[in-house]
């Protein structure tokens, strides 16, 4: 009995008596692997810029091209074009998710039949399609529109039919997930206020489907920002076409095409950040706290070093 | 004065394929009663609940909300199925809270509390929000209006959720084990409510587990097991003086 009550609670160690706890000085273990690793890298990495340096390029026309009126016309149709491309792709994409779940099996077959042909063929092949449509129906005919085809078929809507219609049945699956994923709780919750399922799907579903949503969406809007290249095949005259332009003019094939990266790369490094934003909008109410801005993160960086300083 | 019951069941089935869940239910709620449903998990008990609001389909036997049938319209001796927005604009009079609360979580306390108000019946806004600040007041929430559900505790959660569904001014409150998914230091406060409710003549039907709760608030109780009513009575009867064989063992292992 009395043993039992000497015994000491385990997780707490006693200090030995007269002994102050001390903090631990020891060798720390060295990473010879890591030193080797990270030297083998910088030494592929050195090996490269020098081969770039010594190549035959003349990097003086990078940035004299850069902001070059028709390489900035370029770079506006690109956004544009995959703006637009990704707002039809979006509209179909929520469209075709919602008739994918229909209960009503016409609509859920045809949604399928829709994401299973535009998922299944290469983008480069519908841009084709749509570019090439005048060959098979020379005149379009709507009932109360009727127009020459390849007068209607311009650049810009067969790159945007193109782009746009493969993206909504990517969107479609991104949606359909997203919708999936919302508790059925929710909807049971909703039902039992007297909601209508269309109520139910706006206000409830819907905005909390797009936790999940967003990511996926913001990696489809940069994959469309470089994907939209491929325009070049139905003559739009986006970011690429501008610079193969010149380049077919001045020889200057490889430095056009480093002046399209980076400006690719810029695209892509500004929508990453707007994405950032986005998901955090969008978290509201299942975190506790939403993650600081990345100008928060620097204030409150910049308060800790001040407070460090006080204590000094 | 209305003399018809609440809810009227007759012969009330249910069946998810192969599984028969309610083999039978007959029971009247009384306007302004306290009715328990207790009884083993799988009794049917909840699948019952959900049927007088039609979030499930009864197979066989009739349902009756206030004198009018659930989830159908009988002309002659046809059943008309209801339209969802028929469905829909019934629900409005019943009340649920469930087991897991389901609040909207992308929304704070008091827009939870508004938006059945604002998106069903048009209400406008100025108007919801004085209703549901009342509301949260009532139940003891009105310091957490503007928070999500994500940073209220449990128990805070299932009282906004109360305040949720009263914000339809219902005329029937269902209660789906509000407290099974608590604290049982929460659940004192949920029951709080729930006794305030009752106290002022609300009708409600609550599937419980706190007999404690069924034996001081409650005007009926019915146990049930296997989809079927085995016992019914006035809670202190029932409780105390059960009289099935099969009551008195689940009795046994609860109290």
């Amino acid at each position: 009995m009395n043993n039992k009550i000497k015994k000491i609670p385990s997780g707490v160690i006693p200090a030995p008596d007269g002994i102050p706890p001390q903090a631990i000085k020891a060798i720390p273990v060295r990473h010879y692997g890591r030193w080797i690793s990270a030297v083998v890298v910088l030494a592929l990495l050195v090996g490269l810029v020098y081969a770039f340096s010594q190549g035959n390029v003349r990097w003086a026309t990078v940035p004299d091209k850069l902001f070059d009126a028709s390489i900035l016309t370029g770079l506006r149709n690109t956004v544009y074009i995959s703006v637009a491309s990704m707002a039809l792709g979006l509209v179909l994409g929520v469209l075709f998710a919602v008739m994918r779940l229909s209960k009503n099996p016409v609509t859920s077959t045809i949604a399928w039949l829709y994401i299973w042909f535009f998922r299944g063929t290469p983008v480069y092949v519908q841009l084709l399609i749509w570019f090439n449509l005048a060959l098979i129906f020379p005149i379009l005919d709507i009932g109360f529109y009727r127009d020459e085809m390849t007068d209607v078929m311009t650049p810009f809507l067969a790159a945007l039919l193109g782009l746009g219609l493969n993206e909504g049945a990517y969107m479609a699956e991104i949606v359909r997930s997203g919708i999936q994923s919302v508790d059925e709780g929710q909807t049971e919750a909703s039902h039992a206020l007297g909601m209508t399922q269309a109520k139910t799907m706006r206000r409830v579903v819907l905005p909390q489907s797009m936790r999940v949503i967003i990511p996926p969406t913001g990696n489809e809007f940069i994959n469309m920002l470089k994907t939209s290249s491929l325009v070049v095949a139905v003559q739009y005259q986006d970011l690429l076409r501008s610079a193969q332009d010149i380049a077919a003019t001045s020889f200057a094939v490889m430095e056009m095409l480093f002046v399209a990266s980076i400006w690719y790369l810029a695209l892509t490094s500004v929508f990453s950040v707007g994405q950032y934003y986005l998901e955090r909008r969008y978290a509201r109410g299942s975190l506790r706290a939403l993650p600081p801005t990345p100008l928060q993160r620097l204030r409150a960086n910049l308060n800790l070093f001040r407070r460090s300083e006080v204590a000094r | 004065m209305n003399t018809h019951p609440m809810v009227k069941a007759q012969g009330v089935h249910k069946s998810f394929g192969a599984a028969h869940i309610l083999k039978g239910i007959d029971l009247e709620v009384a306007p302004r009663e306290v009715f328990c449903l207790i009884g083993p998990s799988g009794s049917g008990k909840s699948t019952f609940l959900r049927c007088i609001n039609h979030l499930e389909q009864i197979n066989a036997g009739r349902l009756y909300v206030d004198g009018e049938l659930v989830g159908y319209r009988q002309k002659g001796d046809k059943l008309y199925e209801l339209k969802a927005g028929e469905v829909a604009l019934k629900r409005r009079d019943i009340g649920m809270v469930f087991q897991r609360f389901n609040l909207f979580p992308h929304m704070t306390a008091i827009e939870n509390v508004m938006e059945a108000p604002v998106q069903v019946k048009g209400e406008a806004k100025a108007v919801a929000r004085a209703r549901a600040e009342r509301l949260l007041d009532r139940v003891g929430l009105a310091g957490k209006a503007k928070n999500y559900p994500s940073q209220l505790s449990g128990g805070q959660q299932q009282r906004v959720a109360i305040a949720r569904a009263l914000a339809m001014e219902p005329k029937l409150m269902l209660f789906d084990e509000p407290t099974s998914a608590l604290d049982p230091e929460l659940v004192g406060d949920v029951l709080d409510v729930m006794r305030g409710l009752a106290e002022d003549g609300m009708t409600m039907i609550v599937v419980t587990h706190e007999m404690g709760f069924a034996r001081e608030v409650g005007d009926a109780l019915v146990f049930m097991d296997d989809g079927v009513v085995v016992e019914s009575g006035h809670p202190r009867d029932v409780l105390t003086n059960p009289q099935h064989d099969r009551t008195k063992s689940f009795l046994s292992k609860v109290l």
